[in-house]
């Protein structure tokens, strides 16, 4: 089986036009790779670039140069070049995203929020619910809470909401931005329990993780982000 | 993924005298796929869409359009009746100003039952009960189906001209500033049952509108234009979070935080 995620020689750069054009380099030269079954941690101090990776890995951000290689249903794509109709279908069915925040929709019930990508995916709605309220009561979000909106909730229980959602798939592929930034002791060993079992599954995952307890928890491996970080390479 | 696109928009071009209202637009639409179409005022994207749409000649270009039987047609190539068939039945168009899409003087249920007389339903029971059904789909009570659309409120009429061109289930649906003069309730119920619809039939749509969160919300694509040229084209995330362009890099640091 072809490795779930490689990324080769990746640069980027943002150029601000509103402030006469400087640009601001991110990273240099990035490559890595993670197995399937691997949790990846990204490492380094704030502002050297973590984020900045797992949002060109999702497609949020452009790449100035280099390849990310998914292997998308048996076949392999790269994120860097593909057109925005495969990277939906990559999203939609081989590579999950949980954010920091949760990106509400007015009006949507956290129950749906949390079934929706099942239903995108073609499963029954009935069926994407009963998953959805699993992992819910697994996360200890209050049951008179799935039925509302999740625009009011806390930061915990939006997040919560945030891990259900990205967890409820069985992507090959999990990018997890600071998944437990805001939640309890609990609820954090609850994520350290869900991610165990995505690589029981074989599942590769990159993360960012700032609590060291879950970080020691979930990391096979620590990468350090510094290394590519272009402004070592004009401090050296 | 279907391997075919709905629509091909080639080299499409309209000037106004010497003056440009778009200038050599190139893109493909995929079934399910929703299109957005940005820009300040002036710059083209409503004239883009009623060129997409047959509701304007286009200077130079062409627009393919896939037909139900799996053939693709020039759109400007087609004759007058084609053309308005197929508005009628495969497409919707959903205009800002919902006195424009409907007919103000006749009954909500009619509205949308006309749509469905076009395609050949002649059975008044069934009309009507189609009728009601839509009406509840876009959270109009069924007790409203004999008021006429001037007495709705904004918000409602809005509601009534997206039943109207669903009704017939097309393949594809305009929209032009669908949001655009709602208060922001209004408008938030109105993103959310426009985002469910699309969903759950499957539908494309071209949906122009100068407000990046409604873009957000509802397009999977998106177009930046300026002065009738497409300066910025790409997965919307993307054009939203890592902004290439100059302009689009103005229109995005211009969205007011709440």
């Amino acid at each position: 089986m072809a490795t779930p995620l490689v990324v080769s020689e990746v640069f980027k750069s943002f150029t601000m036009h509103l402030r006469d054009g400087i640009k601001l380099p991110v990273v240099n030269d990035v490559n890595f790779s993670v197995a399937a079954g691997e949790c990846v941690v990204l490492g380094g101090p704030s502002g050297i670039g973590k984020s900045s990776i797992l949002k060109m890995l999702y497609g949020n951000y452009a790449v100035d140069a280099g390849q990310i290689l998914v292997n998308h249903q048996d076949r392999i794509v790269d994120i860097a070049k593909a057109d925005p109709r495969t990277i939906i279908d990559v999203r939609r069915q081989t590579m999950g995203y949980v954010s920091q925040f949760l990106r509400t929709v007015p009006r949507v019930a956290a129950i749906d929020v949390v079934a929706e990508p099942l239903v995108a995916r073609g499963i029954e709605a009935a069926i994407a619910k009963e998953n959805a309220a699993e992992l819910l009561s697994r996360l200890n979000l209050p049951r008179e809470l799935w039925s509302l909106p999740p625009s009011t909730f806390s930061g915990g229980e939006q997040q919560r909401v945030n891990i259900a959602r990205g967890f409820i798939t069985s992507h090959r592929i999990l990018l997890l931005d600071e998944p437990t930034a805001s939640l309890d002791a609990t609820n954090r060993r609850v994520v350290v329990e869900m991610i165990a079992a995505k690589k029981e599954e074989g599942v590769a995952m990159l993360g960012i993780f700032h609590d060291e307890e879950v970080r020691e928890a979930v990391a096979d491996r620590i990468l350090d982000v510094s290394a590519f970080s272009p402004r070592k390479a004009i401090a050296a | 993924m279907s391997d075919n696109p709905l629509l091909k928009v080639s080299g499409v071009s309209k000037f106004y005298g010497s003056r440009i209202g778009c200038k050599d637009v190139n893109f493909e639409l995929w079934p399910g796929e929703v299109l957005a179409i940005v820009g300040e005022s002036g710059s083209g994207k409503t004239t883009l869409l009623n060129c997409i749409s047959t509701r304007l000649l286009p200077t130079a270009g062409s627009v393919e359009y896939r037909m139900r039987d799996g053939n693709f047609r020039d759109l400007y190539h087609m004759s007058e009746a084609e053309r308005r068939f197929l508005m009628r039945t495969d497409w919707g168009f959903v205009h800002q100003n919902p006195a424009d899409g409907l007919r103000m003087t006749v009954s909500a249920g009619a509205n949308v039952g006309e749509r469905l007389m076009a395609v050949g339903d002649r059975h008044y029971g069934k009309i009507r009960e189609t009728a009601t059904d839509w009406l509840g789909r876009v959270e109009i009570s069924a007790d409203r189906i004999d008021d006429q659309p001037r007495a709705f409120s904004g918000g409602m009429r809005q509601r009534l001209q997206i039943a109207r061109n669903l009704v017939t289930g097309p393949r594809l649906v305009f929209m032009d500033e669908p949001t655009g003069g709602l208060d922001v309730s209004v408008q938030a119920r109105l993103l959310d049952l426009v985002r469910g619809l699309v969903n759950d039939l499957g539908l494309a749509a071209i949906v122009v509108t100068h407000d990046l969160a409604v873009a957000r919300l509802l397009s999977h694509r998106m177009m930046v234009m300026k002065d009738g040229f497409v300066i910025e084209h790409g997965l919307t995330d993307r054009v939203l979070d890592d902004p290439r362009e100059p302009y689009t890099q103005l229109l995005v640091s211009s969205i007011l935080q709440v």
